[in-house]
């Protein structure tokens, strides 16, 4: 049992690498002959990233230090955005949340459950709802403007150089609860022994947090940082309800592009997973390396 | 005695149904819009009227969904009376395999070869010299769709081509009506297409598409094509680009912008929303540049069956589906154009008339852009275009570049 399902993730693996090699188009094929037939080299990679729909940068001389702004566009550094803003604002929201949830308050219960509650939701319905309330026609914007706020401005789902940030707004009103039931389970495995020691000794709660707390939680931490990076690394569902990749091609992710290209030149999917697949060893290994590297070195 | 009489009421109910002459056959298609279910009605309609029951079978989604549900049904012993489908590999295959109906003994009685035109829908229903499907309607992409009682309340004239549609756009932009609008992904390329076509002409589309004429692509021509889509751009810009063709007919229909460009398919909605071509709205074919349309459309397959009284149904409906009245009826609804030459004009409307005039006319076969380069260059095209609307920043010569680049790497 065991040896097929290692069988069957490590030879999809192997093909899809192997493959991402040769000219494949529609058909997918099988046998080494057809492999040394088709083999085109790094073809697919060099017209992926000289993909504008990929990945596009201005030439590094338009650079200056001054544009704060992500100046490549395009789905791979679509994703980086995502990712990047999304794990930064969704770990320490969830982890201020959390913070106020082990205060010992009343009604606990109540605050978790409705905290968690957009978890609960598929990333379609959470969409869809967001891309509705960020509609310029329909949403916020429209609903200020009839309130009488005629200078009320809020169309970034609509904008080219705003649509991923309307996003990752989306992504955290989801993630954030998730986070913040993690982070709430992380605190209360602390030993009230510690609380009790940093009291006497006459620690403010806040110094506690920041240099007790915070490193004796590194293994959640981590597991967290995974969890949300694999997320935004995969997101697809997100990106097609609320823009569907729009507008043009601005809001793009590596999976949207995968599953286009899936039906159309199958040897560019392969070449953009493998990509992903890269992206995603990297994010893994410290992990591993650290979640199982230790017993090996104890 | 209470159970006898119970027990041969059972029986009759039974056994009735099958003495009568009406036979239930069940029809599947994908036409669900609000047009398409109207359209659909007129078809179920005239089959009952020929003492058999039309049994809807519509399947919600596109075709994309529809056609494995079809294809799986006939393959797996469980076929409905009649389908709808596209001609091509899938069917192919299911003709192959010997489970799709015959009709060619019907088609020779009733003369299909000269009375529906043009001759390559007939063709595309041909495998081996035999019929198999019948071909219900023409869909062509190229229209312009202008609501008159925007132009008429404003005091101003009614544009009859694509030009004078942007050359009045500035003057509706400041009434606060947009020029144009315009529905992203597919519906874009559409635009883009359609210009090709109206501006560089169909000689010079078809030598850029399938010959890959480089000096075109890169040529005069198609600047002035790539000038003409950024006319477009600036009036339909990208925070009022909705995300689904019948919402940007819509916005039309409610005057709240003045045209858009769509398929006949359009004129559909236009019907449900009981407006009245040449009088609240005109239709445009070719943009009003080019009198051109492509030719595509819908087809009906039978899969064969074991019940004679079904293939005696089937052959009924096949009949019914061509037939002079219910092909008008039908595609009035649909906004298609007929498949018959000889129908009664009387009840046409102007769009149809018009397509009409063009297919009388109009001797060049016009293939649509996927029978010339693969769907591969074609998303990537698409993509392109989606930019371009998006980046007011990417130049007319920006894109042309791109575009003549795809169109030199797709391949032969």
């Amino acid at each position: 049992m065991m040896l097929i399902v290692l069988g069957v993730f490590v030879c999809g693996t192997i093909w899809t690498v192997l493959f991402s090699f040769t000219n494949i188009k529609i058909l997918p094929i099988f046998t080494p002959k057809e492999w040394i037939d088709g083999f085109v080299g790094l073809a697919n990679y060099r017209r992926l990233f000289n993909t504008d729909r990929w990945m596009s940068c201005p030439a590094i001389t338009h650079i200056g230090m001054a544009d704060w702004r992500f100046t490549c566009t395009g789905a791979l550094p679509n994703m980086v955005t995502y990712a990047v803003l999304s794990i930064a604002i969704a770990v320490s929201l969830g982890f201020l949340l959390a913070v106020l949830m082990d205060q010992k308050i009343r009604a606990e219960g109540v605050f978790r459950t409705i905290y968690l509650y957009p978890f609960a939701l598929s990333f379609v319905v959470t969409g869809h709802v967001w891309a509705w309330i960020m509609s310029p026609e329909y949403g916020l914007q429209a609903s200020m403007r009839q309130l009488g706020w005629d200078s009320f401005s809020f169309g970034w789902i609509a904008d080219r150089k705003m649509v991923m940030y309307a996003i990752v707004i989306a992504g955290i009103w989801q993630g954030t609860g998730f986070v913040m039931a993690l982070m709430l389970a992380g605190l209360r495995g602390i030993d009230e022994d510690i609380w009790k020691a940093s009291k006497v000794d006459g620690i403010p709660a806040w110094r506690t947090y920041i240099q007790i707390v915070i490193p004796m939680m590194k293994p959640v931490l981590v597991t967290i940082f995974v969890i949300v990076t694999s997320g935004a690394v995969r997101i697809y569902d997100l990106v097609v309800a609320i823009t569907d990749g729009g507008p043009g091609i601005s809001s793009d992710v590596p999976s949207r592009y995968i599953y286009q290209n899936f039906s159309a030149n199958l040897g560019q999917s392969l070449s953009a997973s493998t990509v992903m697949l890269v992206a995603m060893a990297i994010v893994l290994i410290p992990w591993i390396r650290m979640e199982f590297g230790k017993k090996s070195q104890a | 005695m209470k159970n006898w009489k119970l027990a041969a009421a059972l029986c009759a109910s039974v056994a009735l149904p099958s003495v009568a002459m009406a036979t239930d056959l069940e029809v599947t298609h994908w036409w669900t819009s609000g047009g398409e279910s109207a359209a659909v009605a007129e078809f179920a309609k005239a089959f009952d009227a020929t003492g058999n029951h039309w049994v809807d079978g519509a399947i919600a989604g596109s075709s994309d969904t529809a056609r494995p549900i079809i294809i799986s049904r006939i393959m797996g012993g469980n076929p409905m009376g009649a389908t709808q489908l596209n001609p091509g590999k899938d069917a192919d295959e299911l003709i192959k395999a010997g489970l799709m109906q015959d009709i060619t003994d019907l088609a020779t009685k009733e003369d299909w070869a000269h009375i529906l035109r043009p001759a390559s829908q007939l063709a595309s229903c041909t495998v081996d010299g035999k019929v198999y499907c019948v071909p219900v309607n023409l869909h062509s992409g190229q229209w312009m769709w202008v609501n008159r009682k925007v132009f008429e309340d404003n005091g101003m004239a009614v544009p009859t081509n694509y030009n004078e549609l942007i050359a009045a756009a500035p003057a509706l932009q400041a009434k606060g009506i947009q020029p144009l609008s315009l529905a992203q992904g597919w519906a874009i390329g559409l635009l883009a297409g359609d210009l090709m076509v109206a501006v560089a002409g169909v000689d010079n589309y078809v030598k850029v598409y399938k010959d890959r004429d480089m000096t075109i692509a890169k040529g005069p021509e198609f600047t002035k094509v790539f000038e003409a889509i950024a006319a477009a751009r600036q009036f339909a810009p990208a925070d009022k680009i909705v995300p689904q063709w019948n919402e940007a007919v819509s916005l039309v229909i409610q005057g709240k912008a003045a045209a858009n460009i769509m398929g006949d398919w359009a004129g559909g909605e236009f019907a449900v929303a009981g407006l009245v071509a040449g009088k609240d709205f005109d239709c445009l074919p070719g943009l009003g540049l080019t009198p051109v349309l492509d030719t595509g459309g819908d087809v009906f397959y039978f899969p064969k069956n074991a019940d004679p009284a079904i293939t005696a149904a089937q052959l009924t409906l096949a009949s019914t589906l061509v037939t002079k009245d219910v092909q008008v009826a039908f595609n009035l609804k649909k906004g298609s154009l007929p498949m018959r030459a000889d129908v009664d004009l009387s009840k046409a409307n102007d769009c149809m008339k018009k397509g009409l005039e063009i297919l009388d006319h109009s001797t060049a076969v016009f293939p649509s852009g996927s029978q010339m380069i693969d769907r591969d260059s074609l998303n990537q095209i698409n993509d392109l275009l989606n930019e371009f609307f998006a980046n007011t920043d990417m130049s007319v010569a920006d894109a042309q570049a791109k575009f003549a680049a795809i169109i030199e790497a797709a391949p032969k």
